[in-house]
């Protein structure tokens, strides 16, 4: 593991693997679906599982090549003989733990941790099944490999001419252990790890790289390297003893005139091949290689695999996210420069025309970047497909999952943060909602459980829909576990059915007596809404018992950039997104309720609502006392209403959402601030949270 | 690769035993030059509610949004009124930037190391937590302070304990 601990080069790996590893995933569970292997899918799955194979066993993770090469084994197979009898689910199983096995291996890379899983078990039981698939379909295992054309190749490093130094001559002979597999790329990794030892070296066989014909030769006779090297016989083979599945070395000095294959010595060889010289200095980087490796097989093999990778580039988010930045700087600049008092006194048809110019532009592009960061739903949305198939297979419990609107688009950074708790509610809807096939067929429903994941549009906002037809939640359990728990904080029969439901996302709520594998630990509900909550989206849950339930995420599209109405409150402004705002208006008198404990209330079209007075919310001195010489903002959210009493309302303007500083925000979370924005004036402006805010009047 | 490190040396050096000096009320206090990104006169400051009163809000530094800490009030001493001389020094501790009001800034001075000594334990047994050391030029006192501790959030946490 020397040479190859190349940052680039394993991020290549990772990055192909895991795209790999999700087609394949998706592939096997549609097939599964359809109940058949398609010949499309079979060499889907086996040209997969070869590229990771040879990467793999590039990179020395072995454990992983092993296995890959297993399951390739398996598919070649099928590809080969269309074998009538094929334990379908059996290998769809084994070829999702294969997934799964790669993907946690690939994951410890990632960390910078051995990948030092164990897969014995699974390669053994893909043994199994090869061996069960030959014998039910009486099919030979020998599968002809075709001869091959023996190449001598020459690897001659440049920046290697200190003449000076004695020169050894040496010829190792490697024999690997059998049963290791893959023996020509296990040689090709000696080869590589000789380059920056050697002054020039020749090996035979010449091709193993791309040759795997080579494999079987290696296996019999071993592999034969001839190097010329400053190094003693010792240094080098102390480096080759350490190559991985080493059954025997044999190291020996030889004399120069030794040092290249004799054409005769290998015409009488087995294999009829003319040694033909190529010399190819080693100049490419590790990367260009693995790429030589792989493009030849994959412009063979691949239709579908990347007939857009020639339009799509990939991109760090941090610097969409430095973009972003710069781009609400510009907005902010150009308000500041078209709003200058001092501007709207010039009178030029030109100037007028340019900042309108300007303005146009600028809108475009912040658009534009907004758009980059926009990404369907339907990789998130399609990731849940496997998780309802394991479940269903371990809980028994036959479940469909629908999909719609999964072209909805999202900002990036949200995506990324709803994906667990998506999760997490597909696997409570399995669990605690749909119920085991016997109740189902008693309450008169099909006996296939259904669950319907979906996205919408709405304003702003993106609805995620997760929806199953099971027994739905009972409120008078809820109820008691609440009070059992100590959630419970009013009577409950002041409380609505939503307001019941909306109970289990506390911390420490949990139906589910007994834990099981996946859920019931009773933590869970409270941190999806928790997770939900840090994007700036809410829940909503809904049931009806023995119907089902239904879970609403409502998101916002982007956090980076809010519509939002500016008012001010003595010497500060604030700003709320428009999308809470209801209606500003300023009452009369009369329409102004005081309660005994000096609770302020309006009426409105017959409807009471709370006032806060932002000032005294925020100890802020302000003039206005009366609410008639201010103005009052009704807002909502998660269906809680109340007004919120300002000086002023100072209009409407697209604001960048910034952070506070990590220092203020270290120091205290303030109830009811999400940040702050920059106003066209270069003023600080704070973002009222409208939903910490009513949720205030609770408690 | 060696010149690289030597620059890097050498901008160390350059910074070493250097302090910016700023007063309030009558003392005049030392900061070490690393931690100063920029000083810059007052800004409009908007208030950010509930926060200590020696926090006074958030300005906009060219489009970047830094919290504002007036040193007096941090000292407990009175509070006054901003003027023309009152500066805003700009410290980078970690990641935070935080700006901090303090009624002048005098000078950038060299205090060798044998010029700095130890606070003394006071007669009243607590020592400010703020000041590392103190530093001798002529014949004057410097108070040099500790940016970390002050930047450090701990002791908010107390504060908040103390109010709440």
């Amino acid at each position: 593991m020397t040479s190859f601990e190349n940052e680039p080069m394993l991020e290549i790996y990772i990055y192909e693997t895991s795209t790999f590893l999700d087609q394949m995933e998706q592939v096997i569970i549609n097939s599964e679906k359809e109940e058949k292997l398609s010949d499309e899918a079979i060499n889907e799955i086996f040209r997969f599982m070869h590229t990771i194979k040879g990467s793999s066993a590039m990179m020395l993770f072995n454990n992983i090549a092993k296995l890959a090469h297993q399951l390739e084994d398996i598919f070649y197979f099928i590809r080969e003989t269309k074998p009538k009898v094929i334990a379908f689910s059996t290998l769809s199983d084994l070829a999702l733990e294969v997934v799964d096995f790669i993907k946690v291996e690939v994951n410890k890379i990632k960390n910078r941790d051995e990948p030092d899983g164990d897969s014995s078990e699974i390669v053994s039981a893909l043994v199994a099944l090869l061996a069960q698939m030959k014998e039910s379909n009486n099919i030979d295992s020998e599968i002809k490999k075709p001869e091959s054309e023996k190449v001598q190749q020459y690897y001659i490093p440049q920046e290697k001419k200190h003449l000076k130094e004695p020169i050894n001559f040496i010829k190792a002979t490697i024999k690997f252990e059998s049963g290791c597999e893959m023996e020509n790329i296990r040689a090709y990794t000696v080869i590589f790890g000789l380059t920056d030892l050697v002054e020039e070296m020749v090996h035979y066989p010449p091709d193993v790289a791309e040759n795997e014909k080579t494999t079987d030769w290696i296996r019999e006779n071993g592999f034969e390297v001839r190097l010329k090297t400053k190094l003693a016989l010792d240094e080098i083979k102390a480096h080759l003893e350490k190559t991985v599945f080493l059954e025997t070395l044999e190291v020996i000095s030889i004399e120069e005139s030794d040092f290249k294959f004799e054409q005769e010595e290998r015409a009488s060889e087995r294999i009829h091949t003319e040694p033909q010289i190529i010399k190819v200095p080693i100049v490419k980087t590790i990367t260009e290689e693995v790429k030589e490796q792989k493009e030849p097989k994959e412009a063979r093999e691949s239709k579908e695999v990347k007939d857009t990778g020639s339009t799509m580039i990939s991109v760090n988010v941090d610097k969409l996210d430095n973009l972003m930045n710069t781009v609400g700087e510009l907005v902010i600049a150009e308000a500041m420069v078209t709003q200058n008092p001092i501007v709207a006194s010039i009178d030029s048809d030109l100037f007028q025309k340019s900042s309108r110019l300007l303005h146009k532009i600028t809108g475009e592009l912040q658009d534009m970047v907004m758009s980059i960061r926009m990404v369907p739903l339907s990789t998130t949305f399609v990731k849940m497909h496997r998780i309802v198939r394991d479940m269903s297979k371990k809980l028994n419990k036959e479940v469909t999952l629908d999909l719609f609107g999964e072209e909805t688009e999202v900002d990036k950074n949200i995506i990324e943060k709803i994906s667990d708790p998506l999760m997490h509610l597909i696997r409570n809807a399995i669990d605690h909602g749909i119920e085991s096939e016997e109740e189902r067929l008693e309450a008169g429903k099909q006996k296939t459980g259904r669950i319907t994941l979906g996205a919408k549009n709405v304003g702003s906002d993106v609805l995620i829909i997760v929806k199953d037809d099971g027994k739905g939640l009972n409120r008078e359990k809820i109820l008691e576990k609440a009070r059992a728990q100590g959630l419970l904080n009013r009577a409950a029969i002041d409380m609505s059915d939503r307001e019941i439901f909306n109970l289990i996302l506390l911390p420490g709520f949990s139906t589910k007596e007994a834990v099981t594998e996946y859920s019931g630990r009773g933590v869970g509900m409270d941190v999806v809404a928790k997770n939900i909550e840090a994007v700036g989206g809410s829940i909503v849950v809904e049931s009806e018992e023995g119907i089902g339930t239904t879970m609403t995420l409502k998101i916002p599209l982007t956090l980076a950039i809010i519509e939002g109405m500016n008012i001010r409150v003595g010497d500060s402004r604030f700003t709320i997104p428009i999308t809470a705002i209801k209606e500003s208006f300023r009452p009369e008198k009369r329409d102004i309720i005081i309660d005994p404990d000096k609770n302020e209330m309006v009426m409105v079209r017959g409807d009471c609502f709370p006032i806060m007075r932002l000032h005294n919310r925020y100890k802020i001195p302000s003039q206005f006392k009366r609410f008639e010489q201010g103005i009052l903002i009704m807002v909502e959210q998660d269906e809680r209403v109340m007004c919120l009493f300002a000086d002023e309302l100072m209009g409407q303007q697209q604001v960048v959402v910034k952070a506070l500083p990590s220092f203020i925000s270290n120091i205290k979370k303030i109830e009811g601030l999400t940040g702050c924005t920059l106003l066209g004036d270069g003023s600080i402006s704070l973002i009222l949270d409208i939903s910490s805010i009513t949720g205030l009047r609770i408690r | 690769m060696e010149s690289v490190l030597d620059e890097n040396y050498q901008e160390e050096d350059t910074q070493k035993g250097k302090f910016l000096t700023f007063s309030l009320e009558e003392e005049s206090y030392g900061i070490e030059i690393k931690h100063v990104t920029e000083i810059i006169g007052i800004l409009p400051i908007t208030v950010v509610p509930e926060l200590p009163d020696f926090i006074k809000g958030i300005v906009n530094l060219r489009g970047k949004i830094i919290p504002v800490m007036d040193m007096r009030l941090k000292f407990k001493k009175d509070y006054l009124a901003y003027n023309e001389r009152t500066c805003i020094i700009v410290v980078d501790v970690r990641e935070h930037s935080v700006g901090l009001i303090v009624d002048s800034v005098a000078e950038v001075t060299n205090i060798r190391d044998e010029d700095i000594v130890d606070q003394p334990l006071l007669s009243s047994g607590a020592s400010n937590q703020y000041i590392k050391s103190i530093g001798k030029v002529n014949n004057e006192v410097k108070l040099l302070l500790d940016c970390e501790k002050l930047l450090s959030n701990q002791e908010y946490d107390i504060i908040f304990d103390m109010e709440e």
